[in-house]
């Protein structure tokens, strides 16, 4: 018999938010986390501006010991324990120290590299004949599973604890994934989420691809435009997302507050054919996991109150907007609302998914739905095809039942997923 | 330096590592750092490596096999130390 999956916990480290209600008075608000990065100009990027959550010493001794960040160098690790936690608190659920297992919890926590600055550290000793001097942590720090390995070992997981990577869909991929495991009944918990590094190695190769804007190094503020017709390309970001999801029955019966329901969704891959390559996403696939998605959760196209977009200010913005409008057979005023939070926290990697469906949960929970800022001028190729009042600009509160998150990733790989107000 | 000095270095140098605090208090020649000090066994290069930094000598792989407790880590930093 299927499970129903509900959300009973949230946590986020986004740059313009660290902690759920910093974060969604920021997005009430559309207040931008993009700052000029010192380091980047330093480097000589083409993009000088970036998306970095500020996590100091004193709030990360709250989550990793002394003895933890000594010689500790892995801001995707450091994001991703600091959401996974307190989305863990959140739900009510023990930090208490047990000698047994928490066998029906685990965490499908997901990056697409751990440790960046870790690794190079270490390739510079190894170089330089000085391997023995590594210490003991730079594999737990800079193997890809390091963020769902620490989170294992803070809360005693006992039940799968893996880290998913699919590039860009990620987030959105650890999300589904922990909604397949619960609703067949292996696991009552898991603790979905994904994080990424922040700085310029995680970043350079995006700068080189010139995918990343470059025109607003003196605008950081305004320097990510998704839909906007002066989009120049997406300004990298970073930080991390969770959501402890679980068992309806086991929520219930444990008082939890329930922040949404998982109806379901889909995954699926263009297969590079057609005009999906290994950076552009194939039309057809993506129009068929937005439908397989409604399928899966049993919606049909016209309950859909609203869409979290991917939508990450490249050329490809139109290209979504169409995909979306031919998925649902919705357009002009008859299309939902949507939103992309990356016009405030820049492009997050493979943080974004999760710490875009912390913002839609939200905007669920909470009944509102945030701003886009930075596209007043809305492009004409958008405006064709879907009504300007669908893409506010200002905050609007509103009571919504059902929002589509979507995310597309490098390898032409999608997600979307599903989300319901909780009723009985 | 002298063996009550290279005992306060080393306690120093255990201290963040150390999981059961009563030993560590009551640290004698006889301690050992796992059994005793209940250090993580991952946590032994990075003690290593602290004891190389602090007294300026390195410890090749031979003498760190040799060296499970306090007295054989006094004894091999006393060899290093001398052969400067």
């Amino acid at each position: 018999m299927n499970k129903r999956v509900v959300i009973t916990g949230l946590g986020v480290v986004a740059p313009n938010g660290v902690g759920i209600d910093a974060f969604a008075n920021s997005l009430k608000n559309g207040i931008s986390g993009i700052k000029h990065d010192a380091e980047l100009e330093r480097l000589q990027f083409s993009c000088q501006i970036a998306g970095k959550p500020e996590v100091s010493t004193e709030l990360a001794l709250q989550y990793f010991s002394e003895l933890e960040l000594r010689n500790f160098n892995s801001s995707g690790i450091l994001y991703g324990v600091i959401a996974g936690i307190d989305a863990w608190k959140d739900a009510g659920l023990s930090l208490k120290i047990n000698n047994e297992p928490d066998w029906n919890s685990g965490t499908i926590f997901g990056t697409g590299t751990s440790g960046i600055d870790k690794f190079r550290e270490s390739i510079y000793k190894i170089d330089d004949f000085q391997t023995r001097r590594l210490g003991s942590t730079s594999v737990a720090q800079t193997m890809n599973s390091g963020v769902s390995a620490y989170l294992g070992g803070k809360l005693g997981l006992g039940n799968q604890v893996t880290t998913n990577s699919s590039a860009c869909t990620t987030g959105t991929e650890s999300i589904l994934m922990a909604f397949e495991r619960i609703k067949s009944g292996q696991a009552k918990r898991i603790l979905a989420g994904s994080t990424s590094d922040s700085g310029p190695y995680i970043w350079g190769g995006f700068d080189a691809m010139k995918v990343c804007t470059f025109k607003h190094n003196e605008t950081p503020e305004q320097g990510s435009r998704p839909m906007s017709i002066s989009a120049s390309g997406f300004v990298p970001g970073s930080g991390a997302g969770a959501l402890v999801l679980e068992d309806l029955e086991t929520a219930l019966a444990r008082g939890a507050k329930i922040y949404a329901e998982v109806l379901g969704g889909n995954l699926n891959s263009g297969g590079q054919r057609g005009l999906g390559t290994m950076t552009a996403p194939n039309p057809a696939a993506v129009q068929k996991c937005i439908r397989d998605a409604l399928k899966n959760a049993g919606i049909h196209p016209n309950e859909i109150d609203a869409i979290n977009g991917h939508l990450t200010a490249t050329s490809k913005d139109s290209l979504e907007i169409q995909n979306w409008s031919q998925a649902l057979n919705r357009s002009g005023a008859d299309f939902p609302y949507i939103n992309s939070l990356k016009s405030m926290v820049g492009h997050c990697l493979s943080g974004a998914g999760s710490i875009e469906s912390v913002a839609s949960v939200l905007q669920l929970h909470q009944g509102f739905i945030f701003p886009n800022i930075n596209c007043e001028d809305l492009h004409p190729e958008i405006t064709a095809i879907i009504d300007a009042t669908r893409i506010p600009l200002q905050l609007i509160e509103k009571e919504l039942t059902v929002i589509a998150k979507a995310s597309f990733g490098f390898g032409d790989v999608n997600g979307c997923v599903i989300f319901k107000k909780f009723k009985i | 330096m002298n063996k009550p000095e290279i005992i306060e270095k080393l306690k120093t140098i255990v201290k963040p590592y150390v999981k059961n605090q009563e030993a560590f208090d009551n640290l004698t020649e006889n301690t050992d750092f796992i059994t005793d000090l209940q250090i993580n066994s991952a946590n032994l290069v990075d003690v290593i490596l602290d004891i190389e930094e602090e007294f300026s000598i390195i410890i090749d792989n031979q003498s760190m096999e040799r060296m499970p407790d306090v007295k054989s880590a006094m004894e091999i930093i006393e060899t290093k130390l001398s052969e400067m």
